[in-house]
């Protein structure tokens, strides 16, 4: 299904991350959004707030973050495709329906422009560290799909991509963008309508008295409907059967949790994207994503002009982790340097994936501003030696 | 099917039974607790109405009365503690031509949820939203609530409270609530008749059902059983239809007014987003409805 033309501003402009990402989720079909004002992300909602009355779609400012990131979830089961916004602080406060979303598999898309933590700490200036908050942040076990853009142009293509996931695995998808990202302007070319791929969502085909809200197809995805057709479901966050009435055991707690889980683990190798550099003939890989792998593929360069041997593994999405990509390099690389804005949140990935076959150093920062390119060209000398 | 058979249907289903999921029975609740009763007088004025049934949604928060939706057979949707009013409001702004209640304890919308119930009063938001208040958080063993008269014991109050409680009508109306009623469940036939008015109304109606929670707010302040509980509200109620909010406050096993305390209208959030949009958009502006 192709992009519906009035939500999709073709034409090459001149944006900003976060501008992109209002672009992106109104090109895939975004028709509600509810937020909260924080920075670095309130750009966002201020343009969804001025667009949306324009193409059919509605934005409310909600009382908080909590509120806003559960009216998307009621959104959804109106039939709609809805979003909402946020930064740290508000990131903190959207756990709670980010795992209700998860609970009763809500197609939807949460962004975060992240800024340096932990609590109210540096609202206008950059960090990285949300992401392992991204994956366990709401209580309970579940697995996540999370996009990490390094420049508007991808903050565009990566929220269109985050609402066809969140459509075809029935889960939340996060965009974990970074102030910088979300507050540099570049280039962003907007393909015509009819160029750009969205998920429809998977209704059922069967009737009222055969569906049942819960049962899954062969991919552990199950097919949904929307309130008013008429199938009179319920939609819980307590443990449920497949008509969706709550179960209080533990078989069911298994076969639903696994079932979650599995959706997305079995699904992983369709869901990574990545994108590498000169990792064919390196004895040194650079595992970045974000703002940090632009300057990661200048130390890159700079380390080369010192005749290393070092590539780069360009994270575009974060969970799942690309685990099977990082296994097969460290056969072949002798150390991995993971820059990343944060103090050690990513590199415990690669350590597990690498096993040991490969040494795993971290070039650390605690945010504010990006990494210096010698920064990461240190890590990767003392890696060389 | 025979005469007799037929009879026996007729006498063995219950009149609510089509808005039941009989297959969830029986329910959660405990001997005694009014919130059953409160739920037949809603389900009997939702069946006489002429509503859609289909098109009518249901939210719950977390707790006791939070089971009320799982128990209905409309689209239902059980939310977390607190935020059935956000959720609602997205399933409504979203598909306008639902019907959308919410139908919730004392504790999940005016303790968790006390910040959006107010807002979504200050909006007008087209709900209608139940709150069965029974005192106290039964549903985890009797805790104090924002609701507990002062005096009154809880596990989380064991020398009685003393914080005040919220007068909820005067809360949702200092707020913006455009409907406000308050009914006990010894009072069924005007709940329900109530519940059928309010159904008729838009904007955020508002309906507080004082209900008996015998097992645990009784039992710890030696109120009795259901029956006395009952007889309490049926003695100590007074109504008075139009009563200022600001005046009916309930005290431990004091008087309570009951009645319909405000029936007015102004635009709902909708309507006023409509007409704002429509003014300074003109034909630019594009509402949801338009494309539905």
């Amino acid at each position: 299904m192709h992009a519906d033309s009035r939500g999709v501003l073709t034409g090459a402009h001149f944006l900003s991350g976060n501008e992109a990402c209002c672009e992106g989720a109104l090109a895939a079909g975004c028709r509600f959004a509810a937020g909260y004002p924080i920075t670095p992300s309130t750009d966002i909602v201020e343009r969804m707030a001025e667009r949306l009355p324009l193409m059919g779609g509605t934005f409310i400012q909600m009382e908080d973050e909590i509120a806003s990131s559960i009216a998307i979830l009621g959104a959804v089961w109106a039939g709609q495709k809805a979003m909402t916004v946020t930064s740290g602080p508000g990131f903190s406060l959207m756990m709670e329906h980010i795992g209700l979303a998860a609970m009763t598999e809500t197609p939807c898309v949460f962004i975060n422009v992240q800024r340096g933590g932990p609590s109210t700490g540096l609202p206008t200036l950059p960090g990285q560290a949300d992401l392992m908050q991204a994956r366990w942040g709401s209580h309970g076990d579940y697995e996540i799909i999370a996009l990490v853009p390094n420049s508007p142009q991808e903050c565009f293509e990566m929220t269109i991509e985050a609402f066809n996931l969140a459509e075809k695995y029935r889960t939340p998808v996060m965009v974990m963008s970074d102030e910088c990202v979300g507050h540099m302007t570049e280039k962003v070319i907007i393909p015509p309508a009819e160029e750009i791929e969205v998920t429809p969502r998977r209704y059922t085909s069967l009737p009222p008295g055969q569906y049942q809200a819960f049962q899954p197809e062969a991919d552990l995805v199950p097919p949904m409907i929307k309130a008013g057709d008429g199938y009179r479901i319920h939609v819980t966050g307590l443990t449920h059967d497949e008509r969706g009435y709550p179960v209080i055991n533990a078989e069911c707690q298994d076969r639903l949790v696994r079932r979650l889980v599995d959706k997305i683990r079995r699904n992983a190798q369709d869901i990574i994207a990545f994108e590498e550099f000169n990792t064919d003939d390196s004895d040194i890989v650079i595992v970045s994503f974000g703002i940090t792998s632009r300057v990661a593929f200048r130390a890159m360069e700079l380390a080369r002009a010192e005749k290393l041997r070092v590539g780069l593994l360009r994270l575009k999405t974060v969970w799942p982790f690309p685990e099977q990509r990082i296994r097969e390099l460290a056969g072949e690389v002798r150390s991995f340097v993971v820059a990343e804005m944060n103090l050690g949140q990513m590199v415990y990935e690669v350590e597990r994936c690498a096993g040991g076959r490969a040494k795993t150093l971290l070039a650390p920062h605690a945010g504010g501003t990006v990494h210096s390119p010698q920064q990461i060209l240190d890590v990767i000398r003392e890696a060389a030696r | 099917m025979s005469e007799v058979l037929q009879a026996e249907r007729e006498f063995t289903q219950h009149p609510i039974e089509s808005l039941l999921r009989m297959d969830r029975m029986p329910h959660i609740w405990c001997p005694g607790c009014g919130i059953g009763t409160s739920v037949n007088c809603f389900a009997r004025a939702l069946l006489d109405s002429s509503l859609d049934l289909d098109k009518v949604a249901i939210v719950s928060g977390i707790g006791c009365t939070g089971r009320v939706a799982g128990y209905l057979r409309l689209d239902s949707f059980h939310a977390t503690h607190g935020r059935a009013i956000p959720f609602a409001t997205g399933l409504k702004l979203a598909n306008p031509k639902l019907k959308v209640i919410v139908y919730s304890g004392d504790g999940d919308l005016i303790a968790i949820g006390g910040n959006h119930f107010i807002h979504a009063a200050r909006r007008n938001m087209d709900l209608t939203v139940v709150c069965v208040n029974n005192f106290n958080y039964a549903m985890t063993g009797g805790q104090v609530a924002p609701t507990t008269p002062i005096s009154a014991v809880a596990t989380t109050a064991p020398y009685g409270s003393f914080e005040p409680a919220f007068n909820l009508p005067y809360l949702a109306e200092s707020c913006g609530a455009t409907y406000i009623a308050r009914w006990t469940t010894f009072h069924v036939r005007q709940l329900a008749k109530c519940y059928a008015e309010a159904l008729t109304r838009k904007g955020f109606v508002f309906i507080e059902v004082i209900s008996p929670c015998p097992e645990l707010f009784g039992r710890r302040n030696r109120l009795g059983s259901v029956i006395e509980m009952t007889k309490y509200f049926k003695e100590k109620s007074v109504v008075r239809n139009d009563a200022p909010t600001r005046e009916v406050g309930i005290d431990f096993q004091g008087q309570i007014i009951v009645g319909k305390f405000l029936d007015q209208t102004r635009p709902t959030w909708s309507e006023a987003m409509h007409a704002q949009m429509h003014a300074r958009l003109g034909d630019k502006f594009v509402p949801m409805e338009a494309l539905a």
